[in-house]
């Protein structure tokens, strides 16, 4: 016998003991597919025939189906199953899962079952047990279908089992191999006239086999000479003027393999119609039974019969593209695509409601699209809305033609949408759909979702998928560390589409008397196979997110923000730089007229742009910090050391031989470290001046990160910094442009140019430099190279590692720093960083973006020398 | 940094007796943060000073001696320079006979007061010269003290925290050292390292006789309170901004708003308000969001009526005070059961949140950005949606009655806005009209004509009429 069971079925073999029930299983299936109540018991009590604990072994061979099949993996249930109670958590398991239960059953003789037992001495049970479940299977096996088995195979003899075969079919709803291009059309409801338009506007071509032919095989035949397939949502019939010219074109179209189609609620209602059922006539139907009644009588019966074929051969939803498209007339929920129950197809027909009805009666449907998740992009039709609508990778492009709207397509991979206006309203909606003209400038459904995103997208473990490193993972104590942050100071998530990764320094240098050096950041380029390197002028200040919009509008249309404002910048954590709204205003305006100015705009096809920055002075964010930190210990030591240097000296002035020479030694070095402290304190004041207005700010953009459709880490550092300094010059009061070397990696020359370049600019108490490749994104042997790597000044960092950090016996000690953990987090973030603002220019629902900005702060609470 | 011991007793080379060190000498004593040397500027017969000088390692102290951390976090630190718990430590090994009252060649001398002078030349004092006067002088000390700059380029930064202090008594050495040995880390109250958890013991073991009738014990007691900090709050403190001023403790905010609003009373009243608005709502499951340290919940606990009891909050730090204070995982099985904590936002959806009677917020509105209460009106009424939601917030206008507030400031230093009345009845009103709630206004606390009561509250419950 050949059984055949779909690619997911929950398989229940039934038998007695001795039937064979595990070696078939095991003959046909995986081993990891196979959950027997033996296996559940021997886990739970060393013995797989303790009978004691037969129920704690059903409860956990449940859950384990429940998990698999919950995970789409086909699950065999090897228990005896003989008795119909034993069977119906099993039926009902495969239910919740929306997936068909198949029924084995090994009906052989009694004799048989007694031998194999009598032959193994773990089964010491009289003859009776066989005899009981033989008869209990008796009375039972020939209800199993009424149980809700939906494939019941009986096997009665040992032969027979030997020779049966197993063939696992994929569902009807399967289609995944059929790979596109796809056109996508909405709920057409006889409006035939828009669907001819609409055909050939996508390019179908028709062809007219016999005019004359009134039968639903006759009539024209569309395909598309490259090969495409068109894909209907359902609801063809109803409403409409020309119900049966659609149903038509939708017919011969699948017949001839150019089209699919999935049933609407509508199509099914005519069909239990067509087939004598008691329906009533409502909602556009007696349009479409009017056109069956005045056909002429010699064909109306056998039109009457293949339409109602047609519409009963309909698959409620099909998955296509490798599991990538999914289409359903009123949607799909992520746990049933792909799966076949009674639940699904009602879904796929009507999606879920409520149960309330609103104020015109109809009922209020559970919006199953704010809350999908799934990676699989879901077309459906069923609710008119006056623009197609996305949402969370869900489409509904049903835009009510036959309410006067539109007929539209959705062209597939493209994400095109191709609509012809309805030549008229056919029907007056219960509920009018087309918008209000105050209401044509709302939100987009996806940004109206955005507006609040949700705790379980962010909390607990997460492993986020980047392009640029794969998979990256945030721990859960980081991710409650952002939730804190993120909640209690960031700015609105609207605007946050990117955070900055932490920067790494090169490796310390060779030279014992510095910590930093260029030569080590060349070295480290030149190792990944990088030429040629970038040397950017290190500003300090804080690191600043700029986004800026062109106006109002962009700022409403792009980010979803209705607040009038423009842009904002923000901190690397997210938090807004100024709290005074008026100088936050003044901010945005100049950045604004100095992108318009270059004509950033038109140049770069974009309404808005989001600069990566450094805003200056240091003092104006961190002053807190200077004053209880840097100034204090500056304070401190030019109060303590003069007093210990007198002290000593005037102790040396009375002491003799080599006590004397060790308080002169001691005072010698409290001088030196006098020096020191003024040294340091020189260093902290360079990045401090007052500001009192927008006058005292200075920003330096050094990255034109992204706008509309393009993340700009395909053009060359150069080309940024360029970019930039052209900007620059169009407000310089408030706009620094970073001053820039090229260096050759290769070429001693050009190298010590560089580090010529970084001895003046950190001679002059810089804060040094920062080398990248010059291409945005470099691959070495090993993957992603460090974007950045940071070559800080002698004397800037004193700030960092303390006043004193030059003496040798100090220095000697921190140049022992391990930087791989930093460095891997730097790439963690990097990768998180430029994730974000793919998915936010491909307009992937803020979710998607969230979760990689949520990533980066959430990284940055990782443990790491916070000096590094 | 320098601690130098003066006497003028006649000899006063004695003070070389007394601390068992020689005058023409200067000796070096390693210690593990570093080194102590010990020498005298001057020892004439009418006057002697021995200096006790402290080379801290810098970058020992972050590194630690092994592979192990040191106690500070920041190279950036003023422990090199000022007098703080090292220098109590470094009085204990190299002066530690003469501070236990030890003298074995002149037993009188260590137990005869004598005129004493000590100088510190850069103690950080929290709390100013205010705080100083009282800790020394009710020990009978008499105290000059001078507060040394912080930055002259920036004026505008304020003073430093630092003080050269002189203090002077005739007493014996042995009290002298004690005392400052106790009282040394009591002024920099702010970054508290011991080397070890048995310095803490000896450090309030030297405070008999002395410390008890001590008319500032408490605070001196209390400054010796231990952070220790978990790792969550570890993680949190690496996202602090540059401008996040470190100092202000949870602790410390808390204490200033209750020194705002004056007495305990006001908080008491404000969860009395709360309490009877919930238990007049016939909640039995009900949400404390923003719950903090857990004062509400405390009271909830009690009360038989709530069944099941859910405290949410976005700080960690919060959480874990609560867990502690509420002893959760120390009541019996069935009262634990109704009670629990979670941490979550009110900045995002979560189905966690969902299907409660009653909600309480109390004064946590005032603490979001006004652009993100958008999120919680919808998190809390469209999703969360309790029957019942009680929220208590400033009522801003009541602020003149406190000098120390005043009209313009707010009552704590994360407030984002706090409200009038109208501005509060506005908000609530359209709220409730937006998501189908009817909200009853209260104030809270004493009333005052034309002020209103010092808090406001709005309890909401839900009409069953749909969200617009």
């Amino acid at each position: 016998m050949k059984i055949t069971i779909p690619k997911l079925s929950l398989v229940v073999m039934i038998g007695p003991s001795g039937s064979g029930k595990s070696t078939f299983a095991r003959r046909h299936f995986k081993p990891t597919e196979i959950v027997s109540s033996d296996m559940c018991r021997a886990m739970l009590a060393d013995d797989e025939n303790d009978q004691t604990v037969t129920n704690d072994a059903f409860e956990l061979l449940r859950v384990i189906a429940g998990k698999r099949l919950a995970l789409g993996r086909l699950t065999v249930v090897d228990a005896t199953s003989v008795q119909p109670e034993a069977r119906k958590p099993l039926v009902e398991l495969a239910r919740e899962y929306h997936c068909l239960p198949v029924a084995i059953v090994l009906d052989v003789p009694e004799r048989v079952c007694r031998e194999r037992n009598d032959a193994r001495p773990d089964r010491d049970f009289g003859p009776h047990v066989v005899r009981n479940q033989k008869s209990r299977l008796r009375q039972s096996t020939r209800n199993l279908g009424r149980e809700g088995f939906r494939q019941v195979y009986t096997l009665v003899n040992p032969d027979e089992i030997d020779a049966a075969t197993v063939e696992r079919v994929p569902l009807w709803n399967d289609k995944s191999d059929l790979r596109g291009p796809f056109d996508l059309i909405g709920d057409v409801h006889g409006c035939t006239d828009e669907l001819e338009e609409l055909l050939r506007v996508l390019g179908y071509v028709c062809t007219i086999a016999n005019p004359d032919d009134r039968s639903l095989s006759g009539g024209p035949v569309y395909a598309h000479p490259d090969g495409r397939m068109a894909v209907f949502v359902g609801d063809l019939v109803d409403r409409g003027p020309r119900v049966l010219d659609a149903v038509r074109i939708v017919r011969n179209m699948v017949v001839a393999g150019s089209a699919l189609c999935v049933p609407g609620n509508h199509d099914m209602k005519l069909m239990r119609k067509l087939q004598g059922k008691d329906i009533r006539i409502a909602h556009g139907l007696a349009e479409t039974l009017a056109e069956i009644d005045a056909l002429p009588a010699d064909i109306r019966d056998s039109l009457t019969r293949d339409l109602a074929e047609f519409l009963d051969a309909m698959v409620s939803h099909y998955v296509l593209d490798g599991g990538k498209l999914v289409v359903a007339h009123a949607g799909m929920k992520e746990e049933m695509q792909g799966r076949g129950s009674g639940q699904v197809r009602e879904f796929a027909l009507y999606g879920e409601t409520t149960g309330e009805t609103d104020d015109f009666g109809l009922p209020v449907r559970y919006d199953w699209a704010s809350a999908y998740r799934g990676q699989a992009m879901v077309v459906y039709g069923h609710t008119p809305v006056p623009e197609p609508r996305w949402l969370n990778n869900t489409v509904n492009i049903d835009t009510g033609c036959v309410f006067g709207g539109r007929l539209t397509a959705l062209r597939y991979p493209e994400r095109a949408f191709v609509s012809i206006a309805a030549a008229r309203t056919y029907c007056e909606p219960a509920r009018p759909f087309l918008p209000v003209e105050s209401q044509a400038q709302a939100l987009s459904a996806q940004q109206a979702h955005d507006s609040l995103l949700d705790a379980q997208d962010v909390i607990g473990k997460r492993l986020i998928t980047t392009t640029l490193r794969g998979k990256v993972t945030v721990r859960e104590e980081n991710a409650a560390a952002a939730l804190e942050v993120m909640s209690r100071f960031a700015a609105d998530p609207r605007w946050l589409i990117y955070l900055p990764p932490t920067m790494s320094p090169c490796e310390t240098s060779r030279s014992e008397s510095l910590l930093e050096h260029p030569a080590e950041a060349f070295a480290y380029y030149r190792g990944k196979g990088a030429p040629r390197v970038i040397c950017e002028e290190k500003h300090m200040g804080s690191r600043a997110i700029v986004i800026a919009c062109r106006d109002q509008a962009a700022a409403r249309e792009r980010f979803g923000v209705d607040t009038g404002e423009t842009g904002v910048v923000y901190t690397r954590t997210g938090r807004r730089f100024f709290n005074d709204l008026d100088l936050d205003r003044q901010f945005h305006e100049r950045v604004r007229s100095a992108l318009s100015a270059v004509d950033l705009w038109g140049r770069l096809e974009t309404s808005w742009a989001c600069l990566d920055c450094e805003l200056m002075p240091w003092s104006a964010k961190a002053q807190e910090l200077l004053r209880s930190q840097y100034a204090a210990v500056a304070a401190a030591g030019a109060a303590a050391l003069p007093r210990a240097v007198a002290a000593l000296e005037q102790a040396a002035g009375r002491l003799e031989g080599g006590d004397r020479e060790n308080a002169l030694q001691i005072a010698a070095d409290h001088r030196r470290r006098e020096t020191d402290v003024a040294l340091f304190t020189a260093a902290y004041r360079r990045y401090c001046w007052p500001v009192d207005s927008l006058a005292g700010y200075k920003l330096a953009p050094f990255h034109l990160l992204a706008t509309e459709g393009r993340v700009h880490t395909d053009k060359d550092h150069a080309w940024h910094m360029d970019t930039l300094a052209e900007v620059c010059k169009a407000a310089p009061e408030l706009l620094r442009s970073t001053p820039y070397q090229l260096v050759d990696v290769t070429d001693p020359a050009s190298q010590e140019a560089g580090v010529a370049w970084w001895d003046e600019l950190t001679g002059n108490g810089g804060e040094g430099m920062v080398v990248k490749p010059l291409s945005f994104l470099h691959k070495g042997a090993r993957g992603l190279s460090q974007p950045a790597l940071k070559c800080r000044g002698r004397e800037y960092l004193r700030i960092i590692y303390g006043p004193e950090y030059t003496t040798h016996e100090h220095l000697s000690r921190l140049r022992a720093r391990g930087l791989s953990r930093k460095r891997s987090l730097a790439l963690g973030e990097f990768a998180l960083g430029i994730e974000g603002l793919e998915r936010f220019v491909r307009r992937e629902p803020l979710r998607r973006v969230h979760e990689c900005v949520f990533g980066v702060l959430a990284l940055e609470s990782e443990p790491i020398d916070p000096r590094l | 940094m320098l601690l130098s011991i003066t006497t003028t007793i006649e000899p006063a080379t004695d003070l070389g007796y007394l601390l068992h060190k020689h005058p023409d000498r200067l000796q070096t004593y390693e210690l593990s943060f570093g080194k102590a040397h010990v020498f005298y500027p001057e020892a004439a017969a009418n006057r002697c000073t021995a200096c006790l000088l402290l080379d801290v390692d810098p970058i020992g102290l972050v590194r630690g001696k092994g592979s192990e951390d040191g106690p500070l976090a920041q190279y950036v630190n003023d422990r090199p320079y000022a007098a703080t718990s090292f220098l109590s430590v470094a009085i204990s090994r190299v002066w530690g006979s003469a501070m236990n009252g030890r003298c074995e060649d002149r037993p009188e001398l260590a137990t005869t007061p004598i005129p004493l002078e000590a100088r510190i030349d850069v103690l950080p004092v929290r709390g100013g010269e205010r705080f100083l006067r009282a800790v020394f002088e009710p020990l009978g000390y008499t105290l000059t003290a001078t507060r040394h700059p912080l930055d002259e380029t920036f004026p505008e930064w304020g003073e430093s925290p630092y003080y050269a202090v002189t203090v002077g008594k005739t007493t014996t050495l042995a009290e002298l050292l004690a005392q400052l040995y106790v009282l040394i880390p009591v002024f920099d109250n702010q970054k508290h390292y011991f080397v070890g958890e048995e310095e803490m013991e000896k450090l309030l073991a030297k405070g008999e006789g002395w410390l008890a009738s001590h008319p500032e014990k408490d605070e001196i007691t209390r400054r010796y309170l231990k952070f220790r900090p978990s790792l969550f709050r570890e993680a949190l403190e690496r996202l602090a901004e540059e401008d996040d001023s470190g100092e202000i403790s949870e602790k410390a905010i808390a204490l200033r708003e209750e020194a705002v609003e004056g007495p305990l009373r006001l908080n008491e009243e404000r969860i009395g308000a709360v309490m009877a608005a919930l238990r007049a709502s016939a909640a039995r499951r009900v949400l404390d969001l923003g719950c903090g340290e857990g004062r509400l919940l405390r009271e909830l606990i009690k009360d038989k009526q709530f069944d099941e009891i859910v405290g949410v909050d976005v700080s960690i730090r919060a959480l874990e005070i609560a867990r502690d204070r509420l002893r959760l995982d120390r009541l019996p099985e069935r009262q634990a059961a109704r009670a629990r904590l979670l941490h979550g936002s009110l900045m995002y959806r979560d189905q966690r949140l969902e299907g409660y009677d009653a909600a309480a917020l109390v004064e946590v509105v005032e603490h979001l950005d006004p652009p993100r209460l958008a999120a919680l009106e919808r998190v809390l009424f469209e999703f969360a949606r309790p029957g019942t939601i009680v929220l208590t917030t400033p009522n801003r206008e009541y602020n003149v009655v406190w000098e120390r507030v005043g009209e313009a400031r707010f009552r704590h230093p994360d407030h984002r806005f706090e409200w009038t009345r109208a501005e509060f009845q506005a908000w609530a009103l359209a709220v409730a009209a937006r998501f189908g709630y009817a909200v009853r206004f209260l104030g809270v606390g004493p009333e005052r004509e034309p002020l209103g009561s010092p808090t406001q509250m709005g309890v909401f419950t839900r009409d069953g009429s749909v969200i617009q």
